[in-house]
């Protein structure tokens, strides 16, 4: 099911209409933290056919490696050869230009319209020290290795799994090299705004692959759409959505489009966000006269009341173990961000530099705390650490808000001002690497990355 | 209606004693009868004019009271659009305080919905884009409240009153100039 992801295409909710693939919308445009990253080449991949590939693989790799803000492949230009495989590479060639890791691949015809896809991942500097034929003692004899040889796998794939399959192999590459898990094969979801005048349908929710491809609208209304906030299985989507001219949450499959009304209370309906476990719904309800934090049991519906107090508490978020909540509060005066113990609902107070700390989540490390800090007026992403309290503002731009962390904790999407409209933008977690994710068409806001999608 | 039934049964009656009358030549009692006759015609006659008259004037005071609903419907409605023209209160950045500027006209909504007790008002209460999503629908909220309690104050009966936020997501003036702030942060009285 997940795995045919790209290809399905939603059916219509009360607002929605079918929506097919639509042209991508978004492109990333890394604006800093390139120069620093490591080097590689991925050399493009050899095709053997003669029909035209349906998708570049090289080139989806090399851009997620790009994007990922740890890696700079090298351009074509600068390569000093097209080997296809490993015993092609004149690795001195490669060392003396400062290239230490390389990628080769090729692609054949296979029965049946299939593709068979190889690749190999190669450590150029080990395979400098060992000559490319390295020798270990087994059992008291000496056994040739190929141990610069970091991965060498092949696989047959349909012509519609390119994309995918360039996402896994990108995957296996940064997992292999940084020791972290690949966040390639994920998903965004985000609202556009289109011109509130001239269309009839402006709130749109949109789905997406990471890097903008394969966008597909789930919904649109008159009415603002808000705050959607992924499943931990990746199937279904939890939002807000004032189509009865007042806030009401909603779930709704995003493979089905089966869509199920969860509260409409008097007042406030938002900040719907899934517990770890996804058995657990976290909101902000105003029903008792001020937005208080809820945790909903979507198996019985019943609610259980976190906080309560005359302040604006507001923006629920899980820690990783699903035992405690950070949410945003006014109790102390100005907006800042509180940690609630949901046993024994005890809050204490996490932030305390800047003016205001809002729309805090939590790394799946458990390690940072992600906000959005005010300071003199302006509003940046910032990263604390939570063990020593340190602060540190990871962006430059303009009204940020809305940070949202991908599954490996990576890298941060979040809706900033760009030249006067609202367009995504991705940050480093640790600020280095910064991009654009400029929208040809409307306003683009509150992204929400969605978890391991395999 | 019901006196123009009264006209036509007299119609057919007074032929019918005619007819029996003319059995033999004209005598004194038919002259009598002919007399009593002409009488009954010309009473029957003024009654019909007497109860035309009332019909009329009937009529004319249905009128009279249908027009006077209608100007009085007219005055409401006019008095509701001259109200919708000024629905709008203005607040200062990250604050929900109903400024003394905006008190007449909100006072002018507080009476014109305690004369019309069937009419019922949405709040929507709006934020400018700083500060989060979220938080915005809070801020919306707690603006939207502050005109509630405003015209509960002044004797608007809370059924009548229904209050919902946007928070930042429906700008009136797209941008980000103080202008275009200052346009946004809105509590807005609809009547529904």
């Amino acid at each position: 099911m997940k795995k045919r992801a790209y290809l399905i295409t939603f059916i219509v909710g009360i607002f929605a209409f079918i929506s097919t693939k639509t042209h991508a919308e978004l492109e990333i445009v890394i604006t800093e933290g390139v120069n620093n990253a490591r080097p590689i080449a991925v050399v493009p991949f050899k095709w053997t056919g003669s029909s035209v590939l349906p998708e570049d693989i090289t080139q989806v790799i090399t851009n997620n490696l790009l994007r990922s803000g740890k890696f700079n492949p090298i351009s074509l230009s600068d390569m000093p050869q097209f080997p296809t495989t490993e015993t092609e590479i004149n690795y001195r060639a490669w060392a003396d230009i400062g290239i230490d890791t390389v990628i080769t691949g090729s692609i054949e015809p296979v029965e049946g319209g299939q593709y068979r896809v190889q690749f190999q991942l190669i450590d150029v500097l080990r395979a400098q020290m060992t000559g490319g034929e390295n020798s270990v003692l087994v059992d008291g004899r000496l056994i040739a290795t190929k141990d610069h040889v970091l991965e060498d796998r092949a696989k047959n794939i349909r012509g519609e799994d390119f994309r995918q399959y360039a996402h896994i192999i990108s995957d296996i590459v940064y997992e292999k090299l940084t020791g972290e898990r690949g966040a390639f094969l994920t998903r965004i979801a985000y609202v556009v705004v289109k011109d509130r005048v001239s269309d009839r349908l402006p709130y749109q929710l949109v789905i997406a692959d990471y890097d903008g491809a394969n966008e597909t609208r789930l919904l649109s209304s008159p009415e603002p759409l808000m705050s959607p906030s992924w499943s931990p299985d990746g199937n279904k989507l939890a939002y807000v959505s004032f189509e009865n001219k007042r806030p009401q949450i909603f779930i709704q499959n995003i493979y089905t489009t089966e869509r199920t009304l969860i509260t409409s209370f008097d007042g406030i309906n938002g900040s719907p966000v899934f517990s770890p476990d996804g058995e657990k719904l976290a909101m902000v309800l105003s029903k008792d006269g001020n937005p208080e934090i809820y945790v909903m049991d979507l198996a019985t519906r019943q609610l259980e009341r976190i906080t309560r107090n005359r302040a604006i508490d507001t923006e629920p978020a899980w820690a990783p173990d699903g035992k405690t909540l950070t949410f945003t509060s006014e109790r102390g005066g100005k907006a800042q961000i509180y940690k609630v113990d949901l046993k024994t609902k005890r809050a204490r107070r996490l932030t305390f530099e800047g003016d205001r700390n809002l729309g805090a989540e939590i790394t799946p490390d458990n390690a940072n705390l992600v906000v959005v800090n005010q300071t003199q007026g302006n509003y940046h992403i910032a990263r604390q650490q939570l063990s020593t309290g340190n602060m540190l503002v990871l962006t430059k731009t303009f009204l940020d808000e809305s940070p949202s962390i991908a599954p490996n904790g990576s890298m941060i999407i979040y809706s900033t001002l760009h030249e006067g409209k609202q367009v995504l933008s991705l940050v480093s977690l640790d600020g280095r690497f910064k991009a654009l994710l400029p929208a040809t068409d409307g306003e683009v806001k509150s992204p929400s990355w969605s978890p391991f999608l395999l | 209606m019901l006196t123009n039934k009264k006209l036509k049964t007299l119609l057919v009656v007074i032929p019918a004693l005619t007819i029996m009358a003319c059995a033999s030549g004209p005598s004194e009692e038919e002259l009598a009868a002919e007399r009593a006759k002409q009488e009954s015609e010309r009473v029957a006659a003024e009654q019909a004019a007497q109860e035309a008259a009332q019909a009329e004037a009937l009529a004319q005071a249905e009128a009279a009271e249908a027009e006077a609903l209608r100007v009085a419907k007219d005055l409401m409605q006019q008095e509701k659009t001259e109200l919708e023209s000024q629905q709008t209160v203005y607040f200062d950045f990250d604050r929900s305080t109903i400024k003394p500027e905006f008190e007449a006209i909100l006072k002018k909504h507080a009476a014109f919905l305690v004369k019309n007790g069937n009419l019922s008002v949405r709040i929507e209460g709006h934020t400018d884009s700083r500060g989060t999503p979220e938080y915005n629908i809070a801020l919306g909220e707690r603006r939207g409240q502050a005109v509630e309690t405003f015209l509960r104050n002044e004797g608007v009966s809370s059924s009548q009153i229904a209050v919902v936020s946007f928070g930042e997501e429906k700008p009136a003036v797209s941008g980000t100039s103080e202008y275009a702030f200052a346009q946004n942060r809105r509590g807005v009285v609809v009547y529904e």
